[in-house]
């Protein structure tokens, strides 16, 4: 399993970059992936997805879909996509600390 | 992965099982970051015709993967018989049970998802040919499909993109 350092702290990690541990995570480590990502700043509508899939990636082990994040989080496909440009399924996840998204919708 | 992929599709069929394909690839598509195009035409159509997207359905007849096991039956080989397939509401059978497992399954209604598509920045049109062919116009189609297109013009728009006939 590989590892790397982010704000920081070191991670482990798989060949894509994502978390594999998500109790490492930290909002310094969101900040910090999100950048890399290529979102400068992460807002209060950034965090209300982060936090839900947060919540969600503990209730369930996995990371919710786009539909359960507009469905749960409270935002539409619309702001989802332009909060995270350009892919927002593996960003998002990836940002969160949790697994690449399983589900088909 | 390049940043500047592009999908596209081509829908020709309007069953229900065959609208399906070109949301969930185009919506994984759009998930992660590709652009996406989908040209409907054909039977396609139905599934962008405002007075067609909510009943699209699943014929039994000469559906020879469609088997009892939909329905529980365990056999998975034990099909459903033409010869009952023709019965008046066994279209309307068949359909309820592909839509109600789609719900099971947490996976939205077609118009849904199609919307779902658009708001992801996903490019609707419909082929003029099979638009005129059909009677159809522009005010027939649900809201996010662009325009209609000619062949041509369809080929123009996906240069370097890969694409998929469904």
């Amino acid at each position: 399993m590989a590892t790397r350092e982010i704000a920081g702290a070191t991670v482990q990690v798989d060949d894509e970059g994502f978390m594999t541990n998500p109790n490492e995570w930290n909002r310094e480590i969101a900040v910090e992936i999100a950048h890399e990502e290529g979102i400068p700043d992460l807002n209060s509508e950034h965090w209300k997805v982060i936090d839900f899939c947060r919540n969600t990636g503990q209730a369930t082990g996995k990371s919710p879909t786009l539909r359960q994040i507009t469905n749960g989080a409270g935002v539409t496909t619309k702001e989802l996509f332009s909060l995270f440009p350009k892919g927002p399924a593996k960003k998002v996840a990836k940002i969160s600390g949790l697994g690449k998204p399983e589900g088909c919708v | 992965m390049s940043d500047d992929r592009h999908i596209a599709f081509i829908c020709s069929k309007g069953n229900l099982d065959m609208a399906y394909p070109a949301l969930v690839m185009g919506w994984a598509a759009l998930g992660n970051g590709l652009d996406v195009t989908i040209f409907f035409t054909f039977w396609g159509l139905d599934i962008i015709n405002k007075h067609r997207i909510d009943h699209l359905e699943v014929a039994p007849v000469a559906n020879t993967s469609m088997k009892m096991s939909m329905m529980g039956v365990k056999d998975p080989n034990l099909g459903i018989p033409n010869l009952l397939g023709v019965l008046p509401g066994m279209t309307a059978f068949a359909t309820k049970l592909m839509r109600d497992k789609m719900e099971e399954l947490e996976v939205p209604p077609v118009r849904e998802y199609l919307q779902m598509l658009v708001d992801a920045g996903a490019k609707l049109y419909a082929c003029k040919m099979t638009v005129d062919m059909n009677n159809l116009s522009k005010d027939d189609f649900v809201d996010g499909v662009i325009d209609v297109v000619t062949a041509a013009d369809f080929i123009d728009m996906t240069d370097g993109a890969q694409v998929i006939f469904i």
